[in-house]
C-alpha cells in the first residue's frame, strides 16, 4: 500500500523558497501569480493493513515538524 | 569536570567545539558517536556541534534529533547537565523538543557567513555569566536555516522568563524578535546560531566567545 504525505508550511510561516519560485516565474513572463508556497511530498510504501494511526504517528514524530508544518495523508490503493 | 561533544555524520564543528572545551577546562571531552546510547556517567557538559548532520535531510537537525544518542542527551539535560547546541546543534535541540520553536530558512534565502553583532540579553545564565547585560559582542555565523520561529505566546514567554540569551544587533536572517540564542526553562540548555567556539583565541581575530566557555566551566567547578 502506498501513502502520500503532503507536508506544507503553516500559514504565516515565511517561505523564502516559494518567494524565489514566484520571482522566477515572473522573470519568465508569467504574470498573475499571486503567491507561491513550496512543500514536500513524501511517498511511503507500507505493509498492507498499516493503520491510519501508525501513519499519523510517523508524520507527527518525524515527517512533519508541527511547530511550522501541516501534513495531509493520502492513501493510494 | 566531564564534558562530551556529540558527533553526527555531517558534523563539521565538533573538533572546534572540543578544542574550546579543552582550552578552558584543561580536559579533553569525550567524542560521542550518534549511535551511542549512553553518555559517560555524571556528564557535566554536552556540546551539540554545528555542521550538516545527515546532510540536512528532511529538515535541518531532524534526523539527528531522532538518533539514539539524543535520548541520552535528553536524560542528562533532565538531570541538570549543561547542554550547548551551536548552529546545527541549535536546530537539533529544537527538533528534539529540548528547546521550543523551530529554525526556518533565512528570510533572504541566502546562506549567511560573516561576523555579526550580538547583544547579551540575559547575563545571569550559566552560559553568559561572564558577560555584562546588554553587552555588544561579535561572533561569526554560518547558516542557511537560522530564522528563529515560534508563536507569539511562546516568544512572549521566552522574553518574560529571561530565556532570550542573545539577540542579533543587526539584520541577519529574519529571526523573530532578533533572537540568536535561547535557554530552556531550567536554564541548563542553550541553543544559539552564532559560533562562540570560532572566536576563543587572539589568532581567531576575536576572543568574544571564550568567556562563554570560561563562565560555564567556572559555574561547573563552583557546583562541585
Amino acid at each position: 500500500m502506498k501513502a502520500r504525505i503532503f507536508v506544507t508550511l503553516k500559514g504565516g510561516v515565511l517561505d523564502p523558497q516559494g518567494k524565489a519560485i514566484h520571482h522566477a516565474l515572473e522573470g519568465l513572463g508569467f504574470s498573475g501569480v499571486n503567491d507561491v508556497r513550496a512543500g514536500k511530498l513524501i511517498e511511503l510504501d507500507v505493509a498492507d493493513g498499516t493503520s491510519d494511526e501508525d501513519i499519523d504517528a510517523m508524520c507527527r514524530k518525524l515527517l512533519a515538524n508541527t511547530v511550522i508544518e501541516n501534513y495531509r495523508i493520502e492513501k493510494v490503493a | 569536570m566531564k564534558s562530551a561533544v556529540i558527533v553526527f555524520p555531517g558534523s563539521n564543528c565538533d573538533r572546534d567545539l572540543a578544542v574550546a572545551f579543552e582550552a578552558v577546562s584543561g580536559t579533553k571531552p569525550a567524542m560521542i558517536w550518534h549511535r551511542d546510547t549512553e553518555l559517560p556517567d555524571d556528564i557535566d557538559l554536552i556540546g551539540v556541534p554545528g555542521g550538516f548532520s545527515y546532510g540536512d535531510y528532511l529538515r535541518s537537525g531532524a534526523m539527528a534529533a531522532r538518533s539514539p544518542v539524543m535520548q541520552a542527551v535528553a536524560r542528562a539535560a533532565e538531570r541538570g547537565a549543561y547542554v550547548l547546541g551551536i548552529c546545527n546543534g541549535f536546530q537539533v535541540l529544537t527538533e528534539s523538543g529540548l528547546l521550543p520553536g523551530a529554525l526556518l530558512r533565512n528570510a533572504g534565502g541566502h546562506f549567511v557567513c560573516r561576523d555579526v553583532a550580538l547583544t547579551v540579553d540575559n547575563a545571569q545564565s550559566a552560559f553568559t555569566s561572564r558577560y555584562d547585560a546588554g553587552e555588544a559582542i561579535h561572533f561569526p555565523v554560518a547558516h542557511h536555516d537560522g530564522n528563529y520561529f515560534a508563536d507569539d505566546a511562546t516568544l512572549d514567554r521566552l522574553e518574560g522568563e529571561g530565556r532570550v540569551a542573545l539577540r542579533y544587533g543587526e539584520s541577519v536572517n529574519g529571526s523573530a524578535r532578533n533572537i540568536a540564542g535561547i535557554l530552556n526553562e531550567s536554564g541548563n540548555v542553550l541553543g544559539m546560531m552564532p559560533h562562540p567556539e570560532r572566536v576563543i583565541e587572539p589568532a581567531h581575530g576575536r576572543t568574544d566567545g571564550r568567556r562563554l566557555f570560561e563562565g560555564l566551566v567556572e559555574g561547573l567547578l563552583a557546583r562541585v
